[in-house]
């Protein structure tokens, strides 16, 4: 397999982001290529949820730059156009409209936000209920499904939105153990399908399966990165070496 | 729709039943000879018409209250969407319009809407506009809290997940966060409307025709005032626990929906 030769699609350079006094994110920097499956892992606090989240813009970062498609991510109408055309996010909480069935979760986005007609959002909505394989819940209300069927709601919701980078916060940790499997297998056939994302998970299991490129977060900065094979085998800092076999032990 | 109106009486409280009781046995004993039910007895010409005429007044209380409480409901909105603001000067905006307006006793605020805004306006104002622009300004302090209390309510999720399938801030509010408030406040709504139909009886100071004025009226002319201030205790009364139960009604209906 020969390596693409494009430019990263998105480039986190020198973020950093403070709570208060608490610094959350110290000048990281990373670059993500179309197609790649990054995933973030490290303990609570380590700041991975807060670098996709600045990605994504629910947080601003105080000090450098991130470019998606070689944007740059800010509050300029291009930023938030460049935001609003590519990037999808699945979130812990689900975040699923709660007043609203699960059809019209999906369809609002596509109806409100890219002014798509009514019909052809109905249609969109049902193709990616029936690839995450709930289309017979679409009448329903959120609170009536799952735990697990609400996470693939949500995951059929950001995709109604047609991005090229899938952002996931944590998508299995609100969710009971026979449930977990259910949403991890619609992500690897996303990931299959050749969708660029990240992932923020625990679920080291699913990495190895999914991750092209792994990255270990500890006090706010990037302390490991590398490939899930050398990342599993062989990490070099005993920090990330702690970690897995805190985690990898049960 | 049979069903749903037994429900609807089974939460009338039986204090209103036990009431109206007790007015009957005070009345018809007659106990103390000061009591003179001639002036509205039903059985009598002029009984009839003092009646109709003090119940007549329904329709400016209902009217007046509730035109005032769509106007305040609207208004509150306006005043509280500032208030979710991050920046200081809409928060500030928000923050000394409810301390303004909730500083005005009512009573006054009426007086001088009536008597006070055609001279700085030049504008003429009739005396139910007056009312409503009085009582739905009051009124709007309190919802504007009401709303803030209930979109600050919502989860944050809700604003991030809208955020991430680019919704913009009015679609957000519109079709995600505002739905999802009103279900919640809607109970409030209902005890403003009792407060507003309470309220309305101010509006008799300027000349309203509406339940008050017409009992103060009637006074004046027939010096029955035991009897006819009884009779419209028992108005407000019954319009008051007919909508106190329609509130809780919903409320039930909203619990299991």
């Amino acid at each position: 397999m020969s390596q693409p030769v494009t430019q990263p699609f998105i480039q986190v350079r020198d973020v950093s982001k403070y709570f208060g006094q608490f610094r959350a994110l110290d000048a990281v920097s990373l670059d993500i290529k179309l197609g790649q499956k990054l995933v973030i892992c490290g303990p609570s606090g380590s700041g991975k949820s807060t670098l996709i989240r600045c990605i994504n813009r629910l947080e601003r970062h105080e000090a450098g730059e991130i470019r998606i498609d070689g944007i740059v991510v800010d509050d300029s109408p291009t930023g938030r156009a460049v935001l609003r055309n590519n990037v999808g996010m699945v979130f812990q909480q689900f975040n699923l409209f709660p007043h609203l069935t699960i059809l019209e979760n999906l369809m609002l986005g596509p109806v409100r936000a890219r002014k798509m007609a009514e019909a052809d959002a109905h249609d969109l909505a049902m193709h990616y209920l029936e690839r995450v394989r709930i289309p017979e819940q679409f009448s329903k209300y959120p609170a009536q499904l799952s735990g697990g069927q609400q996470q693939r709601v949500a995951i059929a919701r950001a995709l109604c939105m047609a991005p090229k980078i899938m952002l996931f916060d944590e998508p299995t940790s609100a969710l009971d153990p026979e449930m977990i499997a259910e949403v991890l297998d619609v992500i690897e056939e996303l990931a299959d399908s050749g969708m660029t994302m990240i992932c923020v998970t625990h679920e080291m299991g699913f990495a190895r399966q999914v991750a092209d490129m792994m990255l270990f977060m500890d006090h706010g900065k990037i302390v490991e990165m590398g490939s899930p094979k050398t990342f599993f085998t062989a990490p070099e800092s005993d920090r990330c070496k702690l970690f897995l076999s805190q985690i990898l032990r049960h | 729709m049979r069903f749903i109106m037994s429900k609807f009486w089974a939460l009338m409280p039986s204090s209103l039943i036990r009431l109206f009781g007790l007015a009957g046995l005070v009345s018809l004993g007659g106990c103390s000879g000061n009591w003179g039910w001639y002036v509205v007895n039903p059985a009598t010409e002029t009984g009839r018409q003092n009646l109709a005429f003090l119940i007549d007044g329904l329709y400016y209380t209902i009217g007046l209250s509730v035109t005032a409480i769509c106007i305040s409901i609207c208004l509150g909105l306006l005043v509280a969407l500032p208030a979710l603001s991050n920046r200081r000067a809409p928060k500030a905006i928000n923050r000394i319009y409810v301390e303004l307006v909730r500083a005005i006793p009512i009573l006054v605020l009426i007086l001088w809407v009536y008597y006070g805004l055609p001279q700085v306006a030049s504008l003429s104002i009739s005396v139910f506009w007056a009312g409503v622009l009085a009582l739905a300004i009051s009124d709007s302090a309190f919802q504007a809290e009401i709303f803030r209390a209930g979109i600050q309510s919502i989860d944050r999720g809700q604003y991030e997940a809208s955020h991430s399938i680019s919704l913009n801030y009015r679609d957000t509010m519109r079709y995600v966060i505002l739905p999802q408030a009103i279900k919640r406040i809607l109970p409030a709504l209902g005890n403003q409307l009792v407060y507003m139909l309470k309220m309305s009886s101010l509006v008799s100071v300027i000349g309203m025709q509406e339940l008050t004025r017409r009992a103060n009226e009637l006074v004046v002319t027939e010096y029955r005032p035991l009897e006819i201030y009884t009779v419209l205790v028992l108005e407000y009364l019954v319009v008051i626990l007919i909508v106190s139960a329609g509130v809780r009604w919903l409320e039930r209906r909203l619990e299991t929906s």
